[in-house]
């Protein structure tokens, strides 16, 4: 039996929206008392009165295994999950192979069950190669461990084809992410449309493609009844699609990359290649209102989106470079701007982080309360550095925010009561 | 000397002073280029390699003849058929070449950017001969210099420049000159040729030709590349002409003494009447080649100095 208590804490909860000073006792793993005296045989870990919040429940996490693992493992990227606060990813199979069949789930399982040291669970492919045409076995693979279906970045075009999936995966209760762009007008783009694209001559995309997209799923979510989340909603003319959704019942959730919450298309600059991401960065009036949005509970989950691409990748004229960037070591401080610029509390953002994903996969996580597990993080949210790439622990170094003044260090992460940060 | 750049990889980053030395000097390059003996000096014992990575007749033939009349070795290098077709990716190109010392790097890209990435990697000066639909300075500068000269200044003028803005970096360069040196510049194009937000730029956005031409004095066409034609961004070569393609008739709306350039190659019958181009009264695209020699003279003389400079320093 291992008992834990954190004194002297201010706690973060998101369940109930309160920030608070406290403690918490931990036994084998589970938290059995809020504010209660330190039993004798604790360890005891005096938290200096800094922030002990649910450790964060990361939706989108690419691991590259199998198939690309110089770029991430499952141990480095168990690594810099616990450096950053995470203690739960939720994987992509956006893999070589795809994750889309139950074989190479069990693979994925057991390659993370043996080297992450933060609790993984894995999504599965919607259709087969993410190819959207034929729809993966969604039953075998939810009995194996799949907590959602998603063909990552890749969208099923074909109406019948993904309102099929969608019939199929609402029979089962299963939820499908999708990442709402329409392929026709996003094709070959690499920037958003605008006054700053096309003076860089960047071939771009309009935000619209994202309303498109949304207005399209919503249409079939109302016709099978599925559960859906959208992976990334990232402009404000797709919000009100959102809203709506919302208003007349439908089983809707969405989230946005903390990249999109933090920076704007400006910050490509001169074809700055690890600004590069999918969607595109948007101009600063959307990244506000996406914020807003978070703030007010319309967009549910906050992530890293984390995609690691190695230098070869990105060391090319920006049309040809790779898209996306890590961000399981920077998605908590970056995330802690929102909380400086005054956008919202830490609660509400905590929500976000780690209640809102954690409900919306059906995981026992982002909770302080009595029987909860032990999934912690300990963190000074006014901590300035500065970020040095090179120094995270991913294989993969591409950061957006290298050499950026930030604020809020991780002190300690717990995994099941086991403390995997920190010391 | 105003000029303190190591590379030209567009305007964007020249200052109106910086403009206006390079052209003075190229217009002296000019007066050279018509005289009898026409070597100079400049590049003297310095490398300069071409690099295309795109076809290109007329820009090549120009930063040679350039580069040989100011006494450089020139060497070309055609890209499209080298080891990018054996998948050597743009920065170990660029870092090869690099190994043999050349001075000045000349690079055409179809893509945006990249120029300017390969600049980062290399120990030379390097020139934007073309990055995809980004910028073309030399190109910006040339069509200054024949500005300058037919009418006398840069500023106050009523620049009209057609065609498919979208894709064309010759566009993007000039609206960043033009607008440095203030004048005032109008697009005029369909809808589907003009990128989003091209009005945010500070200029005029005409979708009626005849409307965009009205009192301008100088008419700049841009090509109309074929594989734009037909249904996808317009629907036909036809109605193209028909709606903005430069004739007498549409002409006649400018300024009596709007000057018609072109960058080149033209496309007779589909941007610009046959009869209008060879009008030695108006068109200046011959002097437009012409200049063109002279400012990429200029361009790489002002680089090389600076190049000597810092190595001295």
């Amino acid at each position: 039996m291992t008992l834990i208590h954190f004194a002297n804490a201010r706690l973060i909860d998101p369940e109930t929206l309160s920030d608070s000073a406290g403690s918490l006792t931990v036994r084998d793993g589970i938290i059995i008392a809020r504010d209660g005296a330190a039993p004798a045989s604790a360890e005891l870990v005096d938290c200096g009165a800094k922030c002990l919040a649910p450790g964060i429940v990361d939706l989108g996490v690419k691991v590259s295994e199998p198939g690309e693992r110089h770029k991430e493992s499952f141990r480095s990227a168990g690594r810099a999950a616990a450096r950053g606060g995470v203690t739960t990813m939720i994987t992509r199979p956006d893999t070589d192979p795809a994750i889309d069949t139950p074989e190479v789930l069990e693979f994925v399982a057991r390659r993370a069950a043996s080297d992450s040291i933060v609790h993984v669970h894995p999504m599965a492919a919607l259709t087969k190669g993410r190819a959207g045409r034929e729809m993966v076995e969604i039953g075998f693979l939810r009995d194996a461990g799949a907590v959602a279906f998603t063909d990552c970045d890749r969208v099923v075009a074909d109406n019948k084809v993904f309102s099929r999936a969608l019939s199929y995966a609402a029979g089962l209760g299963a939820l499908v992410i999708a990442h709402p762009q329409d392929p026709g007008l996003s094709a070959g783009a690499a920037a958003t449309s605008g006054k700053f694209s096309a003076l860089k001559g960047l071939p771009g995309v309009s935000p619209m493609a994202e309303r498109m997209a949304l207005d399209r799923d919503m249409a079939l979510i109302e016709m099978t009844g599925a559960r859906y989340h959208a992976d990334q909603i990232t402009s404000a003319r797709a919000l009100p699609a959102l809203e709506r959704a919302k208003r007349n019942g439908l089983d809707v959730t969405a989230g946005v990359g903390i990249h999109h919450l933090t920076l704007n298309e400006l910050d490509v600059g001169d074809f700055r290649t690890f600004f590069k991401l999918k969607p595109p960065l948007r101009c600063e009036d959307d990244r506000l209102a996406v914020v807003e949005a978070v703030a007010s509970g319309l967009i549910d989950v906050v992530c890293s989106m984390h995609t690691p691409q190695d230098e070869e990748s990105k060391r090319l004229p920006f049309e040809e470079a790779a898209s996306g960037a890590v961000g399981l070591e920077t998605l908590l401080p970056a995330a802690l701007r929102l909380v400086h610029g005054g956008h919202m509390d830490l609660p509400t953002l905590w929500r976000a982080l780690s209640l809102n994903p954690a409900r919306r996969l059906g995981l026992d996580a982002g909770r302080l309360t009595e029987g909860a597990p032990a999934d912690l993080v300990l963190f000074d949210p006014d901590a300035p550095f500065v970020l040095d790439r090179f120094a995270l622990a991913s294989k993969s170094k591409n950061t957006p925010f290298d050499g950026a003044r930030m604020e809020g260090r991780v002190l300690g992460t717990w995994v099941a009561g086991n403390r995997v940060h920190g010391d | 000397m105003t000029f303190r750049h190591r590379h030209l990889l567009g305007i964007e980053q020249l200052s109106p002073p910086e403009i206006t030395t390079i052209l003075d000097l190229a217009q002296h390059y000019a007066e050279l280029n018509r005289s009898a003996d026409k070597h100079a000096q400049a590049l003297q014992g310095l490398t300069q390699i071409n690099m295309f990575f795109e076809n290109s007749t007329r820009t090549l033939a120009s930063f040679e003849v350039a580069g040989l009349r100011l006494g450089a070795d020139v060497m070309n290098m055609p890209m499209q058929a080298s080891s990018i077709k054996k998948g050597e990716t743009l920065i170990d190109t660029a870092l090869t070449l690099n190994a043999m010392h050349p001075d000045l790097l000349v690079v055409r890209h179809p893509h945006s950017g990249a120029v300017n990435l390969l600049a980062e990697k290399v120990a030379c000066s390097v020139l934007n001969a073309g990055d995809g639909r980004h910028e073309h300075p030399t190109q910006a500068l040339l069509d200054a210099l024949t500005i300058r000269r037919k009418k006398g200044r840069l500023h106050r003028l009523t620049v009209a420049i057609c065609g498919d803005i979208a894709h064309s970096r010759v566009a993007r360069s000039n609206i960043w000159l033009l607008g440095k040196m203030e004048s005032r510049i109008r697009l005029v194009g369909p809808p589907t040729l003009i990128p989003a937000g091209a009005a945010d730029w500070g200029v005029e956005v005409y979708h009626d030709m005849e409307k965009g031409l009205k009192g301008a004095d100088v008419v700049m066409m841009l090509r109309l590349q074929k594989e734009r034609m037909d249904g996808g961004f317009i629907p036909s070569e036809r109605e193209y002409y028909h709606r903005y393609g430069l004739d007498a008739e549409k002409l006649a709306l400018a300024q009596p003494d709007a000057i018609v350039m072109h960058p080149g190659p033209m496309n007779r019958g589909v941007e610009i009447d046959g009869t209008i181009a060879d009008d030695i009264n108006r068109s200046v695209i011959q002097e437009q080649v012409e200049m063109g020699v002279a400012v990429r003279m200029a361009a790489m003389d002002l680089l090389a100095q600076n190049l000597r400079a810092a190595r001295a320093a």
